[in-house]
C-alpha cells in the first residue's frame, strides 16, 4: 500500500483518532481492566523466566515444603511468597504456569469456535434457504443444551473411550477441541444476523453484478463488515472458555495435576480446604476470578462502544 | 395453534431420536458386555455363543431397534456397578437433584424480581449501582468457586483479626470480619422426611434445610446476577414505551404502573431465558453436587464416568436430554400462549 498519500492518514493515525481509542481514554475502568489483563497475560507468557520455580521439574520440588502458608501468615518461608501446595510446589510459580495453560486453552478454544461459527454463520446468512434452516436448527438445538453440559458430556465420553492416561497426555488439545465444539453456535448466530443485514446492501449487489464468486463476496466483502460484533462476542467468549476449562478441570475432565491449569489447581487444593490450607485453593481461585472479571468488563465496555444493541432481542 | 403444537412436538421427537442414536452408538461401541458378564475364565466358543444369543451380531439397525423399544418401555439395562436397573439408580438420585434445583429456583425468583425492578426504577441510585457491580462480579465467579468460598466462610469459618482485640471496638470489628462456621457442607444430612417412593425431602425439617442452604445458594449464585441484569434491561426498555407514558399521564399510581403494567411485559423475555437457563442449571448441578457431595444425579454421573459404568452414563444422557427437550418445548409453547404477537405457525425469528 504505497499509494497512501497525505490525504489519507496512516492506519496507526486513523486508529489513534478513532472513537474506540477516544472512549478508551475517557473510561478509567476499561484502562484499569486492560492493565490488569495485560499484567496477567505478561506473567503467563513470561512464566518460565518470571517464576521462581519450575513446577513441571520434579527435581526442584521438596515434599518437606508442602502446605506452607503465604508470607503474611506465621510459619511461612520467605522463599515461597504465596505458600506451597500439597506437593511442595511454589504456589506463585504454579499459578503463573497455570494461568498460561488456562489462557492458551481459552484463546485456542475461542479461535476454533470463531473458525467454525463464522464459517457456518456466513454460509447460513449468505446462502439462505434450506442450508440456512438446517444449520441454524442445528445451532438452536445445540444451544438448547447448555454449552457446559455439552462440554462435560463430550469430555466424559472422550475420557471413557481413550482412557485417563491418553486423555491427560493430550489434555490441552482435547480441551480446545471440546470447548471449541461446544460453543460455536454463539458465533454462528451473531455472524448470521449481521450477514443478513449486510447481504441486502448495494455493495454486495455491485460485487455480484461484477461477477465475483460467492466465496469472494462472502469472505472479502461481507466478512470485514461483520467484524465488530465478532470482536465483541470474542471477549465474552474468552471469559466463558476460561470458566469452562476451569469447570472441566475441577471435575477431573481437564488438565492433569502434573500440568495444572487454574481449574486443576483449585481442584487439587479443595481436598486440603478442611485441614485449614485455604490458600492452595483460594489464591488460584482469586486469580481466575480477576482474570474472568476483567475480560468480562472489557467485553462490556467494547459492546457499549461498538454496538450497544448487540445483545438485545 | 394446533399446527404450532404439532411442529414443536415433531421437533422434540427428532431431537430425542438423535440423542437416542448417539446414546446407542456409545453403548454399542464402548466396553464389551460379554466381558462384563462372564469375566476372564470363559472360553472363546462360549463367548461367541452368548454373543449370538444376546443378538450382538445383528446389524446396527436391528440392535438400535431393540434398544429403542426397550428404552420406550423404560428399560435401559443394568448398571455395572450397582447391579440393578439403571432406571432405579436414577430414580434414587433424582429427588436430591430436583430439590436442589427447586430451592435454587426459589432463591432466584424471590431475589431477582424485586432487585431487578428496583434497579430499573432507580437506575442511578447508589444501591442500584451496588447491585449491578455485585452482579457482574457474580457472573465472573465460577459456580464451584462460589461453593468453595461458601464452605470456607460458613462451614469452616474464618478467623480474621487485623484490629487490636483488647479494645471493645477492635473486637467488634474483628467479629464482623470473622465467621463462625459450622454450617453443614457434606451430603444431605440424616433428618429427611419421607414423602413417597424414593423421594426423601430436605424441606420439612430445620436440620434438613440447613443442609440445603449452602448448595442451593451456590447453585443460585450463577443465575441470580444473570436474571437481575435481564429483568433490569427489559424493564428499562418497557418503562420507555408509549403505553407506560400514557398510563402515567392518566394519573395511575406509580406502584400500579411498575408492578401491574410494566412488570407483565418485562416477564415475557424472562420466561424464554428462564426456561433455557433451567436446563443449564442441570449442568451446574454436576459441579455443585461434586463440591458438596450432594447425592444427586450429577454426582452419580461423575462417579459413573470414573467407573466406566456405560449403561448408567447412557441412561443419564437420555434422561437429561429428555429434561432439556421437554423444558424447551414447554417454554416455546408458554411463550406462544402469553405473547400473542408471536406468529405461532411461522418461523421463530
Amino acid at each position: 500500500m504505497t499509494t497512501t498519500t497525505a490525504t489519507t492518514p496512516s492506519r496507526w493515525k486513523r486508529f489513534r483518532n478513532s472513537y474506540l481509542v477516544y472512549s478508551f481514554k475517557r473510561d478509567w475502568i476499561a484502562q484499569f481492566c486492560l492493565a490488569i489483563f495485560l499484567c496477567i497475560l505478561l506473567g503467563a507468557v513470561c512464566a518460565p523466566w518470571l517464576a521462581p520455580m519450575n513446577p513441571y521439574d520434579l527435581t526442584q520440588i521438596n515434599i518437606l515444603n508442602s502446605e506452607l502458608p503465604p508470607i503474611w501468615i506465621d510459619g511461612a518461608d520467605a522463599l515461597f511468597p504465596l505458600g506451597t501446595d500439597a506437593q511442595g510446589r511454589d504456589l506463585l510459580s504454579t499459578i503463573l504456569y497455570g494461568a498460561r495453560v488456562s489462557l492458551i486453552i481459552g484463546f485456542g478454544a475461542v479461535m476454533l469456535q470463531a473458525l467454525i461459527g463464522v464459517t457456518v454463520g456466513l454460509l447460513a446468512g449468505y446462502l439462505g434457504g434450506r442450508i440456512d434452516a438446517f444449520l441454524m436448527r442445528l445451532a438452536d438445538i445445540q444451544l438448547s443444551f447448555s454449552t457446559l453440559m455439552v462440554a462435560i458430556i463430550v469430555g466424559a465420553l472422550i475420557k471413557a473411550v481413550f482412557g485417563g492416561a491418553v486423555y491427560s497426555d493430550y489434555a490441552v488439545w482435547l480441551l480446545v477441541l471440546i470447548i471449541g465444539l461446544a460453543e460455536w453456535p454463539q458465533y454462528a448466530r451473531t455472524v448470521r444476523a449481521s450477514v443478513l443485514a449486510e447481504r441486502s446492501k448495494e455493495y454486495v449487489d455491485a460485487a455480484r453484478v461484477m461477477g465475483y464468486r460467492d466465496r469472494r463476496i462472502m469472505f472479502r466483502h461481507i466478512l470485514p463488515n461483520t467484524l465488530s460484533p465478532i470482536f465483541v462476542i470474542s471477549t465474552v467468549q474468552i471469559a466463558n472458555a476460561i470458566i469452562s476449562e476451569a469447570a472441566l478441570s475441577f471435575l477431573g475432565l481437564g488438565m492433569p495435576e502434573t500440568q495444572p491449569s487454574l481449574g486443576s489447581l483449585i481442584k487439587s487444593g479443595f481436598d486440603y480446604l478442611q485441614s485449614g490450607s485455604w490458600w492452595i485453593t483460594l489464591i488460584p481461585g482469586a486469580v481466575l476470578v480477576v482474570l474472568v472479571l476483567v475480560v468480562n468488563l472489557l467485553g462490556d465496555w467494547l459492546r457499549d462502544v461498538m454496538n450497544p444493541r448487540l445483545y438485545k432481542g | 395453534m394446533i399446527a404450532f403444537l404439532i411442529k414443536r412436538l415433531m421437533h422434540a421427537f427428532v431431537v430425542m431420536f438423535v440423542i437416542s442414536v448417539i446414546s446407542f452408538a456409545i453403548q454399542s461401541n464402548l466396553g464389551d458386555p460379554i466381558q462384563q458378564m462372564v469375566g476372564q475364565s470363559v472360553p472363546e466358543s462360549q463367548r461367541a455363543e452368548l454373543r449370538e444369543e444376546l443378538g450382538l451380531n445383528d446389524s446396527f439397525l436391528v440392535q438400535y431397534g431393540r434398544f429403542a423399544v426397550n428404552a420406550l418401555q423404560g428399560d435401559f439395562g443394568y448398571s455395572y456397578f450397582f447391579n440393578e436397573p439403571t432406571t432405579e439408580v436414577i430414580q434414587r438420585h433424582l429427588p436430591a437433584t430436583l430439590e436442589l434445583v427447586i430451592a435454587a429456583t426459589l432463591i432466584i425468583v424471590v431475589f431477582s424480581v424485586p432487585i431487578g425492578v428496583y434497579c430499573a426504577i432507580r437506575p442511578r441510585s447508589a444501591l442500584s449501582r451496588f447491585f449491578m457491580s455485585v452482579s457482574i462480579i457474580g457472573i465472573s465467579i465460577p459456580v464451584f468457586l462460589t461453593a468453595i468460598m461458601l464452605i470456607q466462610l460458613f462451614a469452616i469459618g474464618v478467623d480474621f483479626s487485623p484490629f487490636p482485640s483488647g479494645t471493645g471496638w477492635g473486637q467488634w470489628l474483628n467479629g464482623l470480619l470473622s465467621t463462625e462456621g459450622g454450617m453443614p457442607s457434606y451430603g444431605r444430612g440424616n433428618d429427611l422426611t419421607h414423602l413417597f417412593g424414593t423421594w426423601d425431602s430436605n424441606f420439612f425439617s430445620l436440620d434438613g434445610l440447613t443442609y440445603l442452604v449452602l448448595p442451593a445458594v451456590s447453585l443460585a449464585s450463577i443465575m441470580l446476577p444473570l436474571f437481575i441484569r435481564l429483568i433490569r434491561a427489559e424493564m428499562l426498555e418497557v418503562l420507555q414505551s408509549e403505553y407506560v407514558k400514557f398510563a402515567t399521564a392518566k394519573g395511575i399510581s406509580l406502584k400500579r404502573i411498575y408492578f401491574v403494567h410494566a412488570l407483565k411485559n418485562t416477564m415475557l423475555p424472562v420466561i424464554t431465558v428462564g426456561g433455557v437457563q433451567l436446563g443449564t442449571m442441570v449442568a451446574y448441578t454436576i459441579l455443585t453436587e461434586t463440591v458438596f457431595q450432594w447425592p444427586g444425579m450429577g454426582l452419580m454421573f461423575l462417579e459413573a464416568i470414573q467407573r466406566s459404568d456405560i449403561p448408567l452414563i447412557v441412561t443419564y444422557l437420555m434422561i437429561v436430554g429428555l429434561i432439556f427437550v421437554v423444558t424447551n418445548t414447554l417454554v416455546d409453547l408458554i411463550y406462544g400462549l402469553v405473547n400473542p404477537t408471536v406468529k405461532l405457525t411461522g418461523k421463530p425469528a
